[in-house]
């Protein structure tokens, strides 16, 4: 079976336990206005025009984004870092993009990892059908589950898309038992405010005993060039990333409630 | 660190480094006087070290614990004549030179001129080296095919066993008398060389209680009713030891420093000396001492740091000219080794190795270097605690795998107990200590082979022929021609390499015989033989290679750009690094850009490495050297990458015209794309084990390091790479925006460690190329 990445990424030490390789998948449901990897949004193969400098000369290539990969080359791949992952007690994690869009090819090479004993969590921003979930629930050792936004309107805004499916995806794979860690990326302006904070509290706070974690990411507008260079438009520019001491402030306050609490994910 | 160790810290980094004639007069009127006339040269070196001993100025610095300096004052560095004679435009250089220089006032210069100089001229043991080495050899020296060690230095690079914490050097004395009972009175040659070492042995003891005689007058001076005390207690120690075998942790310490000060002023060996496994010798006394109550670990901590002050009040003697260039540091290479294996195979991990880690911690100073031996059997914490000061971007310690350095010294023949007590000394060099002599000999720059081979044995550089002719680039239709005439034209050089190094190792062996370094060195006094005649249980010289990245990306380049995809001829290749690459930016680009290259986990490029360290081993591994040694290969730059690249054009991987190669085994500086998992895959293509070190070399970013998770994870980057017999590797944990700024104003970055190449350096000592060099070494931001 093939599939549609557009990365993998060796010693990635921030998605998930142990020493991993992160694969990236093309294509996203949702359009999030400080997306960080804007090149994972569209579902096609896109080229841009890659500058270089050299000597002080420049040099421009055609560079593509996302390609077609067979889950056995995508796993011959993974294998290269084997030991790393014995060794560390890591494994794969499957980001993107949205995996989940994907989940027939995510289910067949989840089944391949799970084959070689690897460690397996999926990045998951939770817009797809119950059932997708149901493919792989049995399989994934821990879901990274995005959370945005909790007000409804707001989210459409943000992300393009609405989040009751967000939400009763995530109620559906907690009732199943699955580990899941929380991530809540931290947007100045757009999901920092109190009222956001309490929403996400009192939504999360009937499900603390089954969630292992909450993690919340800084915001960082090192995506900003990343923007410039795939040409594409960049709503948040000059936003400033925020003063590390409000993470702390939001860590403690969830903290006090009950939660295991991290600030930049694992 | 407390009041006293904070002034005798800034004591150290403050002094300034400078040139003391104090050895070079007292050797030349040694050797002037008539007891120098008649007698063998084993004897006339011993009493040379006697006389320097007697008449040295003794020199106990104030609130020192340990006493025993090399020069008159600290950073006084002493010169050696004999082995290598300085001009007075040496002088002038050494005084003046931007990096690494020694103060020469004119009282030195004068006395160079009207004695050192007309003694020794044409007499040093440098003269012999030149007038017998054949003239390709000459010719591949002078054009930076290789370098060699002893050019300027003495053979040394060995680290003391754990002899003298069990024997005084009156039971070294009785050993010596029982060796003379089997030796006839007609094998004059070992009869004069343990008479050579009974002098040396006697030496250090007088030279001892020369120290607890100054103590015991400064003692009576004081005013300070503690500090007297102290004095007093010291001059005690050193009338104990090294005349008897120590009892407390003080003088197993105050011993050890006096066999270092014996050992660098005897002669200026490379690398200078070391300990070895200090946490294993001290540990009994250190227990012992704390059970009866007469040390606590507080004092403990301030003797060891007392100590390690010593190490840094000595800095490297002078060099000149290519030495300068292969090794451009103050550094002298005492590398302490922690942790590892027992004689046993077990766990050697102790409590002093992680009080001995507190103490390099806090002392951060660029001598000793230090260094972590981890094997499967110790402990995670011992990693952990050890990347905690990593962390701290002070380039100590590095990372040694014990279970590699064991199977190496292994596979070489040793016994499975030496290996163990053995580690690595200077920058990655695997060892028996307390056994083994091992030489190291010279770099050898095989990126440069190559270039020789592409222009059918000729230097494009100077024109010279200095190789064979291996065919023009049209002869070769395919790429394993090209490889079997780089394999030829290897093979022409190393011989011309290991021939000089025969010829050299005779002259030593005949003129520069070290008696008291033998007193220390099994089985020296058992063979009755000089540790630099083939005395010791083993003895090893090895030839450095260098740049293994460069090279393999070198012939990666050939392989993909000409022979694979046919976007260009030989020719023109080879014509594009003739011109620099002016004219041929694009190709330039794509050597670069588009061009498979070694460091990635990609097998294309990474199978040259493997050729590559396959021609060098084959053509070198097992050869015989005349002191009954092996030749044997390890893969170590120092600072010789930067020489190395100097003296070449620009290469066909995109490599301009000077340029650095690249480092130890480590990619060319910003090749490595895949992040430091497929560098360690890479790495371990080559088998390791059957080198005698190779060194790696990682920069990563301060935030990998920022959390306790980060932390385990970097211990199983090392874990993986040493389950696997990976043998050492090294963090620099910088940010490149810093080293920019330490650039721009060196005056607020004074105290900046980085990690150089097997050992590491501050960073405004190290020339302006080398560091633009670790700037581009890739920093793996992954965050």
């Amino acid at each position: 079976m093939e599939g549609k990445i557009f990365d993998i990424k060796r010693f990635a030490l921030n998605d998930g336990p142990g020493i991993r390789t992160t694969v990236f998948f093309k294509g996203c449901p949702l359009k999030c206005s400080w997306c960080h990897n804007p090149e994972s949004i569209s579902t096609k193969i896109e080229e841009f025009e890659q500058v270089r400098e050299l000597g002080g000369q420049r040099f421009s290539s055609i560079q593509t984004i996302g390609k077609i990969i067979s889950s056995d080359s995508l796993l011959s791949e993974l294998s290269k870092d084997e030991q790393f992952f014995q060794q560390s007690e890591g494994g794969i994690t499957f980001s993107g993009g949205e995996p989940m869009l994907q989940v027939e090819f995510l289910s067949d090479i989840i089944t391949k990892c799970k084959n070689k004993n690897y460690n397996v969590v999926i990045d998951t921003a939770g817009f797809c059908k119950q059932a997708d979930f149901d493919h792989i629930l049995d399989q994934v050792d821990l879901f990274l589950y995005d959370i945005k936004i909790i007000d409804e309107k707001k989210h459409m805004d943000y992300t393009g898309v609405s989040n009751s499916v967000v939400l009763r995806n995530l109620e559906f794979i907690l009732d199943k038992g699955a580990n899941v860690i929380i991530r809540v990326p931290i947007i100045p302006d757009i999901n920092n405010e109190d009222q956001d904070l309490k929403l996400l509290e009192e939504y999360l706070i009937d499900k603390k005993d089954r969630i292992r974690e909450i993690h919340f990411l800084p915001f960082h507008n090192a995506a900003e060039s990343k923007y410039k260079r795939f040409n594409k438009d960049y709503d948040l520019n000059g936003i400033k990333s925020q003063n590390p001491q409000e993470l702390i402030d939001i860590k403690e306050r969830f903290e006090s409630k009950g939660f295991n609490v991290m600030i930049g994910g694992l | 660190m407390n009041i006293r160790i904070n002034k005798l810290r800034n004591q150290s980094l403050q002094a300034i480094n400078k040139l003391s004639t104090e050895r070079a007069e007292l050797l030349t009127e040694f050797y002037k006087s008539d007891e120098a006339q008649n007698c063998s040269i084993p004897v006339k070196r011993a009493l040379a070290f006697k006389y320097i001993l007697e008449n040295k100025k003794i020199c106990i610095n104030e609130g020192e614990l340990i006493v025993g300096e090399r020069g008159p004052e600290p950073k006084a560095t002493p010169t050696y004549p004999e082995v290598s004679l300085h001009s007075l435009d040496d002088l002038e250089i050494l005084d003046q030179r931007e990096k690494v220089s020694f103060k020469v006032d004119a009282v030195v210069k004068s006395l160079y001129e009207s004695s050192i100089i007309p003694f020794w001229k044409g007499n040093s043991n440098r003269d012999k080296i030149m007038f017998q080495m054949a003239p390709e050899w000459i010719e591949a020296y002078k054009a930076g095919i290789f370098t060699e060690f002893q050019e300027q230095r003495a053979p040394g690079h060995t680290v003391l066993g754990d002899k003298i914490y069990k024997k005084g050097i009156s039971d070294i004395l009785v050993d010596i008398t029982e060796a003379r009972k089997g030796i006839a009175l007609n094998e004059k040659e070992r009869q004069e060389e343990l008479k050579a070492m009974e002098i040396a042995a006697q030496s250090i003891v007088n030279y001892a209680h020369r120290n607890a005689s100054e103590l015991e007058k400064l003692a009576i001076k004081e005013k300070d009713e503690d500090r007297k005390k102290e004095l007093l207690e010291m001059a005690c120690v050193c009338r104990q030891v090294p005349e008897n075998s120590p009892k407390t942790f003080h003088e197993a310490l105050q011993y050890y420093w006096f066999v270092h000060i014996g050992v660098i002023i005897e002669v200026n060996p490379w690398d200078s000396f070391n300990p070895g496994r200090l946490d294993q010798h001290l540990l009994p006394f250190y227990k012992n001492d704390i059970e009866k109550g007469i040390l606590t670990k507080e004092r403990a901590k301030e003797l060891l740091m007392s100590f390690w002050i010593k190490f840094n009040n000595q800095p490297a003697p002078p060099k000149m000219g290519v030495t300068a260039k292969e090794s451009n540091t103050y550094t002298d290479f005492a590398l302490i080794n922690l942790g590892g294996l027992k004689h046993d195979g077990t766990d050697a991990v102790n409590e002093l190795s992680f009080l001995i880690l507190d103490v390099i911690e806090e002392m951060r100073l660029l001598q000793p270097s230090s260094m972590v031996q981890i094997s499967k059997k110790n402990p995670d914490e011992f990693i952990k605690r050890t990347l905690h000061i990593t962390k701290t971007g002070f380039g100590q310690p590095s990372y040694f795998n014990t279970d590699a350095i064991v199977e190496e010294l292994v596979n070489q023949g040793k016994d499975i107990v030496d290996a163990r007590n053995g580690g690595a000394s200077g920058c990655v060099e695997a060892g028996a200590f307390g056994t083994e002599a091992y030489w190291l000999t010279g770099y050898f720059n095989i990126p440069k082979v190559l270039e020789i081979t592409l222009h059918n044995g000729f230097d494009p550089k100077t024109g010279k022929k200095l190789g064979v002719e291996t065919g023009e680039l049209d002869t070769f239709d395919t790429f394993d021609k090209l490889m079997s005439a780089f394999k030829v034209q290897m093979k022409n050089f190393l011989d011309i390499k290991v021939e000089g190094n025969r010829r050299i190792e005779t002259i030593i062996m005949k003129e520069l015989p070290v008696p008291f370094l033998s007193l220390f060195i099994d089985d020296c006094i058992g063979w009755a033989k000089d540790y630099n005649s083939g005395g010791a249980r083993y003895n090893t010289s090895y030839i450095q290679g260098v740049g293994l990245g460069s090279i393999t990306d070198s012939l990666t380049s050939i392989k993909y750009q000409v022979y694979d995809r046919k976007n260009i001829s030989l020719e023109e290749l080879v014509l594009a690094t003739d011109c620099n690459f002016k004219g041929y930016e694009e190709l330039r680009y794509n050597l670069i850009y588009e061009t498979p290259r070694f460091g990635n986990d990609d097998e294309y490029a990474d199978e040259n490495a493997v050729k590559v360290f396959d021609i060098l081993y084959e053509a070198v591994n097992g050869l015989e050297t005349p002191r009954g040694g092996t030749f044997r290969v390890n893969l170590l730059p120092t600072t010789c990458h930067v020489y190395f690249g100097q003296v070449m054009q620009a290469s066909v991987d995109g490599r301009k015209d000077g340029e650095p190669l690249s480092e130890g085994i480590s990619p060319v500086q910003g090749a490595d794309k895949n992040g430091p998992t497929a560098v360690v895959n890479s790495m371990l293509k080559i088998d390791h084990t059957k080198t005698g070190g190779t060194l790696l070399n990682q920069k990563f970013a301060p935030q990998f390091f920022s959390t306790e998770d980060g932390i385990i994870k970097l211990m199983h980057l090392i874990r993986t790479y040493f389950n696997q017999l990976g043998h050492h590797i090294q963090f620099n944990v910088v940010d490149a925006d810093t080293l920019r700024e330490a650039q721009k104003h060196p005056e607020k970055y004074q105290d900046l460690i980085v990690r150089v190449a097997g050992y590491s350096d501050y960073f405004n000592d190290l020339t302006v190329e080398l560091q633009e060099e670790i700037i581009h070494r890739t920093a793996h931001c992954g965050m």
